[in-house]
């Protein structure tokens, strides 16, 4: 449990600094940036308090929000997705979820990719929404979360596969 | 008062959430009006440390580029002084730079920017500790770049005219048409500079620079030219398209700007508002 515990603070850590220092900079075409430091949320163990897991969501956006002066944006996108997180796993992973059993790296990957997708594309459009506060920008919403959904899926999954513990 | 208690524990998941996301709005709400965003910003000393590690290791690689800069500024403020005749010194002919003696300017380095998000701010290496103030203003040796916002101990930060709160007075460089400088979000090149009225001689080319009417900027710093123009829905103003003179997406060194006359001008200007 102790290993666990300080295997998740040194994610918390690595991921937000890593958020804030390279990906908040990347910036391709403009304005496109991926937002990696939701891999924590997205992979963090389904069996546990629901209660700290939602408040732990809520220090890893605050975080990145002090770093980009963004106000609360990150932090309601994350509660949020911490939140509605087991809706999720139970309509990716069907079954294994029912038995509290999820290892994230020994799903098959068709059905991590739809729980990925899901879950990203959600903070992305919460995120935008309170970041551009404008309902009559919806098209620069949609666009936005759809262009950076697209670049950080394809991040996460290549973090996740990259980072992944080697299989026998 | 058991039920209230049960009714708490059961339902304590989607409690804490609420809370917190409330919590989370209140912050964004906040931040979307001037002044307003005390507590979340990048000028606390744990973020101010990070970026400044950071920094330090980043700077070397733009090197060349801020030489450049720097060369370029000298070269222009040597062919000033070079080109000062030593008989208009004497004469109580009003120059430029004895204008600006009211301006006290320091330096600093930016530790952060951004230009991706529809409110974009940066963080200064200067803060309480240099006497950086709120609202003084901050530019390059090529133009403007925003007013300060926040300020710690040692370090600022500083909203961007990249940002949709962002209000500047500008005016054109060849006439006294006044208008205010603002950003669309669309592109970190170009801001707009709106409510500038029809009868101006506007043309594709011409300079924008500071106008003189606000308490932060001298008159006559320089923004950007005009890459194009329309009437807007209204009818009786100009929407100019400025492309700027700075590049946002790459500031290394500021200059902040201090108006050592801005409380007198202030309280000179607070009884015709009020």
């Amino acid at each position: 449990m102790t290993k666990l515990t300080l295997n998740l603070a040194a994610r918390f850590i690595v991921l937000v600094l890593v958020q804030v220092l390279i990906f908040n900079h990347i910036n391709f075409l403009g304005y496109i940036n991926p937002y990696i430091y939701i891999l924590f949320i997205i992979l963090f163990p389904a069996n546990n308090n629901r209660t700290l897991f939602v408040f732990l969501a809520f220090l890893l956006g605050f975080s990145v929000d002090v770093f980009s002066d963004s106000g609360g944006v990150h932090a309601a996108a994350c509660v949020t997705l911490a939140y509605i997180r087991p809706i999720f796993l139970k309509f990716s992973f069907g079954t294994i979820y029912d038995y509290q059993s999820i290892k994230f790296n020994q799903t098959d990957f068709s059905s991590k990719f739809t729980y990925f997708t899901a879950l990203i594309l959600i903070h992305h459009l919460i995120m935008y929404s309170l970041e551009i506060f404008n309902i009559s920008k919806i098209i620069l919403i949609l666009q936005k979360t759809l262009f950076s959904g697209i670049f950080t899926i394809i991040l996460c999954l290549i973090i996740t596969i990259l980072f992944s513990p080697k299989r026998k | 008062m058991q039920q209230i208690i049960n009714f708490v524990l059961r339902n304590k998941t989607f409690l804490v959430f609420l809370l917190l996301f409330g919590l989370s709005l209140f912050f964004t709400i906040q931040s979307h009006s001037y002044h307003k965003s005390k507590f979340i910003n990048s000028s606390n000393f744990v973020t101010g440390a990070v970026y400044q590690t950071a920094n330090g290791i980043g700077q070397y690689f733009n090197l060349i580029k801020e030489n450049k800069a720097l060369l370029e500024e000298n070269r222009m403020l040597k062919s000033i002084v070079h080109n000062l005749d030593v008989d208009t010194i004497r004469s109580d002919f009003k120059d430029s730079l004895k204008l600006d003696a009211h301006f006290k300017f320091r330096t600093a380095n930016v530790y952060k920017n951004s230009y991706s998000q529809s409110a974009n701010y940066l963080t200064i290496n200067k803060g309480k500790k240099d006497s950086i103030e709120v609202d003084y203003g901050v530019i390059t040796s090529q133009g403007i770049v925003g007013i300060v916002e926040n300020t710690s101990q040692n370090y600022a930060s500083v909203l961007s005219i990249l940002n949709t709160r962002s209000r500047i007075n500008a005016q054109l460089k060849k006439t006294n048409h006044i208008g205010s400088l603002v950003w669309n979000t669309e592109s970190p090149e170009f801001a707009q500079l709106i409510d500038i009225s029809k009868f101006a001689p506007v043309a594709i080319g011409d300079t924008i620079m500071t106008g003189g009417q606000s308490t932060i900027f001298p008159k006559g710093i320089l923004i950007g030219t005009v890459n194009s123009y329309n009437i807007d829905s209204g009818g009786d103003s100009y929407i100019v398209n400025v492309k700027l003179f700075n590049d946002m997406t790459n500031i290394g060194h500021v200059y902040v700007i201090e108006n050592l006359q801005a409380a007198e001008l202030k309280s000179l200007q607070k009884p015709k508002n009020d």
